[in-house]
């Protein structure tokens, strides 16, 4: 499921010819995804069934192997975003906002789960499914920044225009990021303090293990996601501009038959003769 | 297990939408290819 089709599967009688797939898949992305899967599988052991429930937690520990991977992949492809944009101003390169945006909409849809994680994983320690903390407000703060993000992406204007605009809107929406990895060192939190960024991670043995394998599958199933998601982006510019060119020739092509269709205008000299002979009679 | 039903439905919420997400770009992905040349998606 999560590797696309080989090439050889593309329909007869389309546009797509022989050497290309019909598809965004690549024998990179193939193999990136074939990965990807054996270690989500392998996640999912780890998670659910090897690593040992918590003292205080119990067995609501183990949706940390997925809460904190998703929240990384949020900000990794928020950076990303960042980058594109700053990228975009500088080169005016079509690759670099088109990177930007695909990385936007996986951000989202992790930023999304990253709250829907903790929300599960908050009512059982907690008490709560959502607090206004500041961890949690800065981070749903975050998902807004970038669905307006990606919003203005569709808002109608020209291609310079749009992606001006959304360049700039990713370098303001990514400074919500730092503030929502402090929000729990500059805040009272409820929310935990970074347990694996210190020095000395307060989490050891088989479940540090299965928090950084959890965070590896997610980098590269953000990576297997981020390429198709490009590829996708980069097909939807295409069509859009072979549609814009399609219209134009049409128009242009109407034109020209309202023209030829048209009676022709009188001329100059058959216009001035009619007037002396108004004005003879 | 203890909370059970709160891990069960971390996981499932992840991957149904992850799992959905996926899909909605391939499938778009496919149905896009068909219509744009090979010139302009060499990727293989």
């Amino acid at each position: 499921m999560t590797s696309p089709a080989p090439s050889g599967t593309e329909p007869s009688g389309t546009a797509a010819g022989a050497g290309a797939p019909a598809h965004t898949g690549s024998q990179g992305t193939r193999v990136l995804g074939s990965v990807t899967a054996a270690g989500l599988v392998m996640l999912s052991l780890f998670a659910l069934v090897f690593s040992p429930a918590e003292a205080d937690q119990g067995d609501a520990v183990r949706l940390m192997y997925i809460h904190v991977p998703t929240a990384v992949v949020a900000f990794l492809a928020f950076f990303v975003t960042a980058a594109g944009s700053a990228l975009w101003l500088w080169k005016k390169s079509r690759w670099w906002d088109l990177v930007a945006a695909s990385s936007a909409e996986i951000g989202v849809i992790f930023t999304a789960l990253t709250l829907v994680t903790g929300m599960v994983w908050g009512r059982p320690i907690w008490g709560v499914y959502w607090t206004w903390d500041a961890r949690l407000t800065s981070t749903a703060l975050l998902l807004l920044l970038f669905l307006g993000y990606l919003a203005i992406r569709r808002v109608p204007a020209e291609p310079d225009v749009r992606n001006r605009r959304a360049a700039f809107a990713g370098l303001i929406a990514v400074v919500d990021v730092p503030i929502v990895h402090y929000s729990v060192n500059w805040w009272n939190s409820l929310h935990q303090e970074p347990t694996i960024t210190r020095l000395d991670p307060s989490i050891d043995g088989l479940m540090l293990f299965t928090l950084m394998l959890g965070i590896v599958v997610f980098l590269l199933l953000y990576l297997w996601l981020l390429v198709h998601r490009f590829r996708l982006a980069w097909l939807e510019e295409q069509l859009a501009s072979s549609d814009l060119a399609a219209a134009l020739v049409e128009r242009r092509a109407e034109a020209d038959e309202a023209t030829i269709s048209a009676p022709p205008a009188p001329s100059s000299a058959a216009k001035a003769s009619g007037t002396i002979a108004e004005a003879s009679r | 297990m203890s909370h059970g039903g709160y891990v069960l439905a971390g996981y499932a919420a992840s991957a149904v939408a992850i799992g959905a997400y996926a899909l909605r770009v391939l499938g778009r992905g496919r149905a896009l290819s068909r219509r744009v040349p090979p010139k302009d998606r060499r990727w293989t």
